[in-house]
């Protein structure tokens, strides 16, 4: 299989396949961050999580339409509000749905999924009721487009690179939010003990609410983020829920870190074996392999061995 | 009050006459050649709703994969049939005659080996029963022997969907690929695409259901049926009373995974096809809205709840394809939110109360007051 | 403790040098005790002493890091949770563990010792034995007149005697029981002590308990545990006016 290539040339091969793997991996961690917080640290099952980052997907491309029509001169920059928006969006939309459904099957978390199932499936009609049903894509800000030469034979696209960055901010600023803030403490301090927690004067269902809330909105900026390298339809989200929940589980469901570590080596996988392989192939390989793990280890990678 | 547990009481067995009547009678009488296929179709759905009821409703096992099993019967049939229809003379113009005519647009030149069985129907139908057993028993044991359940095993037989797709639609030639295996002409020399052969089926189908019931039943009246309900409410209560919870857990995904492969082999034999449209992660989660929608602690409430969301599916999907999946969607939240015991619970609680008001009324029996507490009992709560 | 070479007398259960740690936290830390044919052993402790990981570690729940549990000469920490149960050991959980959406009859059915493989439940006839045998129990813990309606319905203390019911009739060898008596009512406590008094008998029981009248009336020994080990081990009376005893648990 490697009796073609010179080694220069594996080399590149690895190192573009490693860069697209990158821009794979940030595109997983961005969702199933989100996840990790939602399944993680609340235990709910949330099936409607990719229609979350459609929602922030659409956010963002309607503002750069807004801002391409009347505000031409801060084009460059529409992208950050678009951020800042889909977040909102998200995060608002998820509270709403926390408090009109999420609330009342705490204790039956298979319902929930359900029930969640059903959310996504009306968030993909209304979708395309409001947008059509055709893919939609952002314009990018001209310093956005190309891409810059690392080697003769290596370069690397400046959207890429972008969302790559732009994915450790926004870890770095969930992990400080919830191992640092009052508001972390909180959540952590709920999903441990719930009813200690509500006892010491924590407002267990405010806490609920933001939680979901929070893990909606950072799927609105994944959304958004996604949009710098893919086009956006309807049922785009169904695509990955699998991908992202076996991550999540795949990384130990309560931790953070093991949902970085699970990203990382999902995407790394699979974009090296895409490049031996056919896609569909490659795809399944890996995800008969995280399978295969975790039915030896339904724990995960990264566990705690907890009193019970 | 019944002393001894005799697998179905009086309250069954007319529930069953009425199912039967409707089925056997009711439909071949009102319905054309044409409705009456469709009902079929719905009716291979059942077989997936009723495992359900077992495994999910009393032994709390949510599988999102039963598409699976479904596919591995529905495969199964269609193989046979395929090698049938693709015979040296019916094939003479390919490249390579005698294989299924997808194989030689994909450039294979001889059968591959996991197909040569199904030139055998007894072999088929073997297979048919014994591919998805397999199957479900490697999953199980790997999962519930690690004492895996709930969302995980949820989340895993998902996954476990999404891959069987793929793999289906990537490898084209020896699968059909996303178009599955068409152009299904005879069983064992039974052309059945003609009107008469589509009437036999349907009957064959329902008595293959009618069957499967009657074996359901038997199983939630056993004790295994009543261990199914402990496991789910308290798995160690259970496990630490001598049973082996995972061998029960085993048994019945098993069990549901065969009933399931049964009406994916019903499925081709009456469709005429069978595609991965019918495996993945889509189609594998309605099967369990079928099951809840008709209730999902009742194997007869899972046959009308098959039949409900599918006639309204391609009624709505025909007129308001928008208003479809607004709809299922929606039906997803009432049936976990308001209606958790779907149309067999509406049935107990407002239509069977009334019925046996008025039939007091009428005569001076005594309503038999010890029907099954425990069939009564189970229950979910509305929140 | 070093009564590892084999003890004199043959014990009916033999916890040797047992340990069991949780990411290094040792909740039972080198503990070897011995329990006789038909004793009654309470085990206390404050909270946290690792009291009922013992029970977890007995019954297979939890799996021990390091020592031996010998069961009449079987080595349980190498049996799975239900060889454990068939071997003659029984467990009845701190909070009533009982199968809400079945009837009393069915609760106790599913532990009568028969049809306990799948195809035995498949095949399992409810016959007269059953049936005769279920009714002897629910006389015994006082609900034989509610046989048939649904145990969701039931009192606290009555769900614990179910539960108690529900090992009655699974006849083990050894019984073990966690806090029978919590959350029950003065009445209801007077009641259970007699009901364990009836069903003691002919077995080997090993009880924890906070109640210390309770533990009073019952043991024939007791055990004191404190941060997963043995703080002192004897007669009610020795234990007692242990100075030790005295001020980590008793005091207050």
């Amino acid at each position: 299989m490697f009796g073609d290539y010179s080694l220069g040339d594996l080399g590149a091969i690895f190192a573009m396949q490693g860069f697209a793997g990158l821009i794979l991996f940030s595109v997983y961690l961005l969702m199933a961050l989100g996840l990790a917080i939602i399944f993680g640290q609340m235990g709910v099952i949330n099936m409607a999580h990719g229609e979350f980052m459609i929602l922030g997907a659409y956010v963002t491309w309607l503002t750069s339409v807004f801002f391409s029509e009347h505000l031409p001169s801060l084009f460059g920059i529409y992208f950050f509000v678009a951020m800042a928006l889909a977040f909102c969006a998200s995060g608002a939309l998820g509270m709403l749905i926390e408090w009109t459904l999420i609330r009342r099957l705490y204790k039956r978390p298979l319902d929930t999924l359900l029930a969640t199932w059903g959310l996504s499936l009306i968030l993909q009609q209304t979708y395309r009721s409001v947008f059509g049903p055709r893919e939609v894509g952002v314009t990018l800000p001209d310093w956005m487009m190309g891409s810059l030469p690392v080697t003769d034979v290596i370069e690397v696209q400046i959207n890429g690179l972008f969302v790559m960055g732009l994915t450790v901010l926004i870890t770095t600023a969930v992990f400080i939010m919830i191992f640092r803030s009052r508001f972390g403490q909180q959540v952590r301090a709920v999903v441990q003990n719930r009813q200690m927690a509500g006892a010491v004067g924590i407002d267990t269902e405010k806490v609920d609410r933001l939680t979901f809330g929070l893990g909606c909105g950072i799927a609105g900026v994944a959304g958004s983020a996604f949009t710098m390298i893919g086009s956006t339809g309807p049922t785009a989200g169904q695509l990955y829920i699998v991908d992202t929940f076996l991550i999540v589980v795949f990384g130990g469901a309560a931790s953070l870190f093991g949902t970085i570590a699970s990203a990382f080596s999902i995407s790394q996988a699979q974009s090296t074996l895409e490049f031996f392989l056919s896609g569909s192939m490659a795809k399944v390989i890996t995800l008969l392999t995280v399978v295969g793990i975790l039915m030896l280890r339904p724990q995960g990678l990264f566990t705690l061995k907890v009193r019970r | 009050m019944k002393t001894a547990p005799s697998f179905m009481d009086r309250k069954d067995l007319l529930a069953l006459a009425v199912l039967a009547a409707i089925l056997l009678i009711a439909f071949p009488v009102l319905l054309d050649g044409f409705r009456l296929n469709l009902v079929g179709k719905y009716l291979t759905y059942a077989f997936v709703a009723v495992g359900l009821v077992l495994c999910w409703g009393y032994g709390g096992i949510l599988s999102l994969g039963q598409g699976v099993f479904f596919a591995l019967g529905g495969y199964g049939m269609a193989m046979y049939l395929k090698l049938e229809a693709s015979s040296v003379e019916n094939t003479k113009i390919q490249s390579t005659p005698g294989i299924p005519d997808f194989m030689d647009w994909n450039q294979l030149t001889e059968l591959p080996w996991f197909w040569q069985p199904f030139h055998s129907l007894p072999l088929t139908i073997l297979l048919i029963l014994l591919v998805p057993a397999f199957f479900a028993f490697v999953i199980g044991s790997a999962m519930f022997k690690r004492r895996v359940s709930g969302v995980y095993f949820a989340i895993i037989t998902q996954a476990i969907a999404a891959i069987a797709t793929i793999l289906i639609i990537g490898q084209q030639g020896y699968t059909g690929g996303v178009n599955g295996i068409t152009d299904l002409r005879t069983l064992h020399g039974w052309d059945i695409r003609t009107d008469s052969a589509k009437f036999i089926l349907y009957f064959v189908n329902v008595a293959l259901l009618l069957a499967v019931v009657c074996f359901a039943m038997f199983v939630r009246d056993s004790k295994l049926g009543r261990i199914l309900v402990a496991m789910r409410e308290k798995e160690d209560r259970v496990r630490f009373s001598g049973y082996s919870v995972a061998n029960f857990q085993i048994f019945v995904f098993c069990l549901a995974g065969v009933f399931s492969a049964i009406g994916g082999a019903m499925f081709t034999l009456q469709v005429g096809f069978m595609s991965p449209s019918l495996v993945g992660i889509v189609p594998s989660i309605e099967m369990v809205i079928f099951t809840a929608v008709g209730g999902r602690l009742s194997i007869f409430g899972a046959i009308y709840g098959a039949l409900a969301v599918n006639f309204a599916k391609t009624s709505l999907s025909e007129s308001f394809p928008e208003l479809w999946l607004l709809g299922l969607g929606g039906l997803f939240i009432a049936v976990v939110l308001v209606f958790p015991n779907g149309l067999a619970g509406i049935w107990r609680d407002y239509v069977q109360p009334s019925i046996d008001r008025a039939f007091k009324l009428r005569s001076k029996d005594p309503a038999d007051p010890g029907h099954d507490v425990a069939k009564q009992a189970s229950t979910l709560p509305a929140e | 403790m070093t009564t590892i070479g084999t003890p004199a007398k043959d014990y009916l259960l033999a916890v040797e040098a047992l340990t069991v740690s949780f990411d290094g936290f040792k909740a039972v830390n080198d503990l070897s005790f011995y329990v006789d044919e038909n004793e009654i052993r309470v085990i206390i402790g404050p909270n946290g002493a690792g009291k009922t990981t013992v029970l977890d570690l007995i019954c297979g729940k939890t799996k021990a890091t390091n020592g031996s549990i010998r069961f009449r000469g079987a080595e349980l920490t190498k049996m799975s949770e239900s060889q454990i149960v068939l071997s003659g050991v029984g467990r009845k959980f701190q909070t009533p563990s009982i199968y809400d959406d079945l009837t009393i009859f069915e609760n106790l059915e599913i532990s009568y010792p028969k049809g306990r493989s799948v195809w035995g439940a498949l095949t399992f006839k409810r016959d007269q034995a059953v049936k005769d045998r279920v009714e002897e129990v629910a006389e015994i813990i006082f609900l034989k007149d509610k046989l048939h309606e649904r145990a969701a319905f039931l009192s606290h203390g009555q769900k614990q005697w179910l539960e108690i019911g529900m090992l009655l009739i699974q006849d083990p060898e050894l019984l073990m029981l966690d806090e029978p008596v919590a959350g029950m009512s003065v009445s209801e406590r007077v009641k259970t002590a007699e009901l364990l008094n009836t069903i003691i008998k002919n077995r080997s029981v090993l009880v924890i308990e906070h109640d210390m009248k309770f533990v009073e009336d019952i043991a024939h020994k007791v055990t004191v545990l404190h941060q997963g080990k043995i703080l002192s081990e004897g007669s009610m009376q020795k234990v007692k006016t242990d100075p030790k005893v005295v001020e980590v648990y008793l005091g207050h």
